[in-house]
């Protein structure tokens, strides 16, 4: 070594050791690293400080080699390491001054790659020799256990060398470790310990009482808890090192059954869940000694618990217990426990299955379930223990409420057993039975049994064999009946629920026998005829026709069935429309609404697409025909609006999943039926040839608003598709957009330009496009005595959403023009809520279903581009126009991510409690409905605001508009939520506040104010919150 | 509950719970006004819990809609409840409930009366006069004791937990 290098090392070490600089220690670090000196250099250059009479001068010393190694453990040689391991082990033995630092040292040498073979052992040996860890503090204990880490991890065999010493030596280190961060690293080395196999030789019950005496965990974190440690993680940590290894099994049961007699319910539910889990890795013999006490401390929590969870953590224990017992493979000698385990469960539940009146019943038969849903052999013995029994009593008790009971239990039993497909089902023999129960039961008159009975009979039809074909088709024939003569709506629900579900397995008793019928009845003619129909006969044949046009929906998942629904479905349609049928409007509704429903479910096949593409010609056609026969003669209801809107989602649906050629093909036609009247393609042509359904003319609304329907068409398409003659299509979408006077005409024209925009590809066509239009509307925006000012709007509005969802450039030049219509005159309050449409999922266009091209976080982009602006425009705004940009506000932050309000909500809350205040009834919902949410998990900006924000709240409570009213009260519900001494305060005035809508004449207010006042009653009471 | 506490009536016999109530057209329109009726006063008494049982009043049957009568003009509410077995010792503290959750719940206009069904409770007289005594009734809610079972009895959703 140079003399200068030498002078500079004896300098920092004195200026560290002596002069007492903390720094000098990264210097040296620095330096050694620059290849100033070497390791030993600085050992040696120490010397004199390392044997020093003074312990602190010892440890400051040892303290500086130690710093210094943390940062340079990677550049030694082994033979350094050899010679350092030496030096440390030594001070190990020193003044206790000096260990933190030997041991910060020993931890930056256990992770050199060099570390020479057997030092590894030899560190562990002084380590558990020489020192009494938990004498040690908080950091020297941790770094203890990241040594072991550490070393676990990089010389894993060297480690089993030592044997059980290794597990002994952690063992009294850890014992009486009381801070939850050292814990998390001991459970972490006891984890490997007991996954990795170690040999715990005689130490096995060491080792699991000293990490068993934390079970169950009661940590709760200190407030502002800057370690973030959180109870559930202890919890899972623990879990795996009590759980890890079957030797710990005489130990841990006994424990896990003495605390479940505990009175916490989170001790109560931490057994059950280390119960469940150590059961999935215990073989039969280690639980079989135990059964008998497990089994009483399971059925106490099943039978007497108060609470749901503990009550489904129990049953999930019995289910893992009877696996783990099912999987035992057995010797000659020993007994089957699980026999023996089913014994004990039978015995305790089966007479409570007998008094079906009683609370018992249910637990017992959810204990029953919990073991036969665990493995073949359990359902097995269970089933044959029980069912005889159930069934017995059914046929033989009277009572109804006893009988659907009854009906309930067994229907828990009807369950898919994961087992090999071979196995039969346990529930063959008793196939018959059940069969004739499920049959008595639905030609009873009572609803809750009938209810029940259709849910048992989908049960049994889910399950291989045990409904036979003449049973399907005796069922169908039930719930056939039950379609035309039940008219309680609960039983219609289920009839429609368990149809659709075994029209899935068995359609073709559904094409034989209910199709027929349900068509037949459809098409009857009405029961009396002329003056003698009474209101009420009409009302309930139109009942019955309702509840045959949503089963045929609900049984068309299979497209052999979709042939057979579909047509009967169109056939009403048009019947309705030459006026042949009598079928109202509603009927008309709900029958596009079956057709869609159809069209959702129906499975993508290649087959369903085949079929149900031709229901889109055959709608154009309709529509086309009632359109063309205008307003003379009979008015067909396809004319309507509210039937061509529910028209639209049939043919979007459709064409959404079409495969591409159909879809093509589809495009096409659409488009050239509405460009050039090309009507070859529609059914029953009889059409003439001069129809110009886009061109605007006095009086022809009729043609125009089936511009909806090319909507539905041309928007959903896959965004592969191509849509043929694009540009002239939009010249006449936007010609009739902004030129036609029928709202929904010049509305849909808008939507469907904007969709095709939307999907259109970028570039300077698009852009070109954009200006265009959006110099048209300016230019009738502009000019205020423009007839076709709500036109532009609407077109802007469409136009904007389609090109913000994208992310496209020009869209803010749009959405600006939004802004400024905020203080127009006329159109002020459409701009408003436009920003509601903005901010929302429409259900027709522009959204995920339709393909358009939406990215996720557009509302948070608009929000942050857009907040200032509204904001400025607000306090710039005289003060009669300021309502309206609240209103703009409050739709835009209702629509907003829940994450997002509450990080925005601190800037924005004075503007949102201004429109608490706003006199307008639809900002005050719309900000009223943003606000709940929030307050379920206030942040603490609104704590701050709590008078303003009660004040005001209450206040509204008597608003005139029942809504406000309602969601008014749902806010002072959600404050009662907020810490408690935050709002004790406000007590006594909310409760006196409340008094009031308690007395309102509507019963939902009066409900919602009940809720409200009971919840604020509550609080700070003794039992309470 | 105490896993070694042992309760009264361990087994009791349950009954269906109503749904809720179908809302129709007239509740939506403001114009309307909805009279108190007996299912709305069932509806805020029906889900008070039972203090021994992790059961509702009504699926116990210990309030049962029939045995519910109000009259909105004449500002009168009458309640009838019978507890579960005619020694039950909690009946009166489960009559306190249905009074406290109505006094809570109605407007200060009302009467309020609960008393035991005729005939089903060895000290029926007894209960009855506490209940009706509007002293006595204040008196219990200032014991902070009572009160507390009487709050655990009106807390909703106490059976998630």
């Amino acid at each position: 070594m140079m003399a200068a290098d030498s002078a500079l090392l004896l300098g920092l070490v004195e200026e560290f050791v002596l002069g007492q600089q903390d720094r000098k220690a990264v210097d040296t670090a620095t330096e050694l690293k620059a290849g100033q000196f070497t390791i030993l250099q600085l050992v040696e250059a120490l010397g004199l400080h390392l044997t020093s009479s003074q312990p602190q001068t010892r440890g400051r010393g040892v303290q500086l080699l130690s710093n210094v190694l943390q940062e340079c453990y990677g550049d030694l040689t082994e033979r350094e390491v050899k010679v350092l391991i030496v030096f440390y082990e030594n001070r190990l033995k020193d003044h206790y001054v000096i260990t933190p630092h030997v041991i910060q040292g020993l931890k930056a040498l256990t992770k050199c790659s060099v570390l020479p073979p057997g030092s590894a052992v030899s560190i562990l040996k002084s380590l558990f020799q020489d020192i009494h860890v938990q004498s040690l503090m908080l950091a020297e204990r941790s770094c203890v256990y990241n040594i072991l880490i550490q070393l676990m991890e990089s010389r894993e065999s060297e480690l089993k060398g030592l044997g059980a010493d290794f597990v002994f030596g952690f063992v009294q280190s850890v014992d009486g470790e009381r801070d939850p961060r050292n814990l998390l690293l001991a459970f972490h080395i006891a984890r490997k310990i007991v996954h990795e196999g170690y040999d715990l030789g005689k130490f096995t019950e060491e080792l699991f009482e000293v990490t068993s005496c934390y079970f169950p965990i009661d940590f709760s974190p200190p407030a502002n808890d800057p370690h973030g440690i959180t109870q559930e993680e202890l919890v899972l940590a623990l879990r795996v090192v009590l759980t890890g290894t079957p030797r710990f099994a005489e130990f841990l049961l006994p424990l896990i059954i003495e605390k479940l007699d505990s009175d916490v319910q989170s001790a109560k539910l931490d057994s059950l869940q280390t119960l469940t889990a150590c059961a999935s890795v215990y073989e039969h013999k280690d639980l079989a000694q135990f059964l008998p006490g497990l089994w009483a401390s399971l059925r106490r929590e099943v039978f007497q618990t108060a609470s749901e969870r503990v009550e489904s953590a129990g049953l999930a224990a019995v289910g893992t217990l009877t696996a783990c017992l099912s999987r035992s493979v057995l010797n000659s000698d020993s007994e089957d426990s699980l026999n023996v385990f089913l014994e004990l469960v039978l015995k305790d539940c089966q007479h409570h299955l007998c008094e079906p009146d009683l609370k018992l019943v249910w637990p017992s038969a959810k204990l029953l379930q919990a073991t036969s849903t665990a493995s073949y052999r359990a359902s097995h013995r269970v089933a044959a223990a029980v069912l005889p029994s159930l069934i017995e009593q059914y046929n033989s008790r009277t009572q109804c409420a006893q009988r659907r009971t009854l009906l309930e239990v067994l229907q828990g039993f009807v369950h898919p057993v994961t087992s090999s497909e071979e196995d039969e089902s346990v529930l063959l023999d008793f196939r018959q039975s059940l069969c004739s129960i499920v049959f008595s039961a639905l030609s009873e008159s009572n609803a809750d049994l009938q209810i029940t009975s259709m849910r048992l009979l989908t049960a049994l039809g889910q399950q291989t064999g045990l409904l036979l074909e003449s049973d399907v088709e005796l069922a169908v024939d039930h719930l056939t009946r039950l379609i035309l003569e039940e008219g309680d709506p609960k039983v219609s629900l289920a009839v429609v629920e368990c149809a659709g579900a075994l029209a899935r397995l068995h359609p073709a008793a559904f094409i034989s026998k209910m199709v027929p019928r349900l068509k037949e009845e459809i098409f009857s003619e009405p029961m009396a005829q002329g003056d003698s129909a009474t209101p009420s006969r009409e009302h309930s044949q139109q009942a019955v026709r309702q509840r045959c046009v949503a089963a045929l929906a609900a049984v068309s998942s299979r497209p052999s069935l979709v042939q057979e629904s579909t047509p009967v479905l169109l056939q009403v349609l048009t019947s309705a429309h030459t006026g042949t049928g009598a079928f109202s409007l509603e009927e008309v509704i709900s029958v596009c609404h079956s057709l869609q429903k159809i069209a959702e479910q129906a499975q993508d096949t290649e087959e369903t697409g085949g079929v149900f593409h031709d229901v889109i010609p055959r709608l154009l056609g309709l529509a086309l025909q009632a359109a063309l026969q205008g307003s003379s003669g009979h008015c067909s209801p396809i004319l309507e609006e509210t039937v061509l809107s529910a028209m639209v989602p049939i043919i979007s649906t459709t064409c959404a999943r079409l495969q591409s050629r159909l879809a093509g093909q589809t495009a096409s036609l659409a488009v050239s039926l509405f460009l050039d009247g090309d009507v070859s393609f529609l059914p029953e042509n009889a059409f003439p040839t001069q129809i110009q359904l886009l061109k605007v003319r006095f009086q022809c609304w009729s043609q125009s608003q089936m511009v909806c329907l090319l909507m539905g068409c041309v928007c959903w398409l896959p965004r592969t598709v191509e849509v043929p003659q694009m540009d002239r299509l939009l010249l006449e979408l936007e010609e009739l957009s902004c030129t036609c006077d029928h709202p929904l005409s010049y509305t849909s024209a808008a939507k469907c330009y904007a969709g095709l925009v939307n999907k259109s590809p970028a570039g300077e066509v698009l852009d070109s496009l954009i200006d265009r239009t959006l110099k048209r509307i300016s230019t009738e925006l502009d000019s205020a005595s423009s007839p076709v000012r709500t036109q532009a709007f609407t077109l802007l509005l469409w136009v904007s959403k389609a090109l913000l969802l994208r992310y496209h450039p020009l869209s803010t030049a749009l959405t600006d023009k939004l802004f400024s219509l905020l203080s127009d005159p006329e159109l002020g309050w459409l701009a408003a809520d436009g920003f509601s449409l903005l901010m929302s999922d429409s259900p027709d266009v522009l959204n995920r279903g339709s393909h358009a091209d939406v990215r996720i976080m557009y509302r948070q982009r608009f929000f942050t581009e857009n907040s200032a602006k509204l904001v400025e425009g607000f306090n710039a705004a005289v003060q009669e126009k300021k309502s309206g940009y609240l209103k703009a506000l409050s739709h835009i932050v209702n629509n907003l991510p829940r994450q997002v309000q509450l990080t925005e909500l601190p800037a924005l809350l004075p503007l949102l409690l201004e429109a608490l205040s706003c006199p307008d009834q639809g900002v005050q919902v719309s900000t009223l409905s943003c606000l709940q949410p929030v307050l379920l998990d206030p942040p603490s900006a609104l704590i701050t605001q709590l008078e303003v924000l009660v004040g005001r709240t209450l206040a509204l409570t008597t608003s005139p508009t029942m809504k406000v009213r309602i969601a008014s009260l749902r806010c002072i519900h959600a404050l009662s939520r907020f810490p408690e001494h935050e709002i004790m305060p406000f007590r006594a005035r909310v409760l006196r506040a409340l008094a009031a809508p308690l007395d309102d004449h509507k019963r939902v207010v009066r409900s919602e104010a009940a809720v409200a006042r009971n919840e604020w009653f509550l609080l700070g009471s003794p039992g309470g919150r | 509950m105490s896993g070694g506490a042992r309760l009264e009536n361990a087994n009791p016999l349950i009954f269906q719970r109503t749904g809720e109530r179908l809302q129709t057209a007239n509740d939506e329109d403001e114009d309307v006004a909805d009279p108190i009726d007996d299912r709305e006063i069932f509806d805020l008494i029906r889900s008070i819990n039972d203090p021994e049982h992790p059961l509702s009043l009504e699926e116990l049957n210990v309030v049962e809609q029939v045995r519910v009568r109000v009259d909105d003009q004449e500002n009168a509410v009458g309640v009838e409840f019978t507890p579960a077995i005619p020694h039950c010792s909690m009946a009166t503290l489960i009559g306190l409930s249905i009074k406290v959750k109505l006094l809570r719940s109605l407007p200060e206009r009302f009467k309020i009366d609960v008393h035991i069904t005729p005939g089903t409770h060895a000290s029926e007289d007894a209960v009855n006069k506490q209940l009706a005594d509007k002293e006595r009734v204040a008196a219990a809610l200032e014991n902070s004791q009572l009160l507390e079972v009487v709050n655990q009895c009106l807390i909703s959703n106490a059976r998630t937990g």
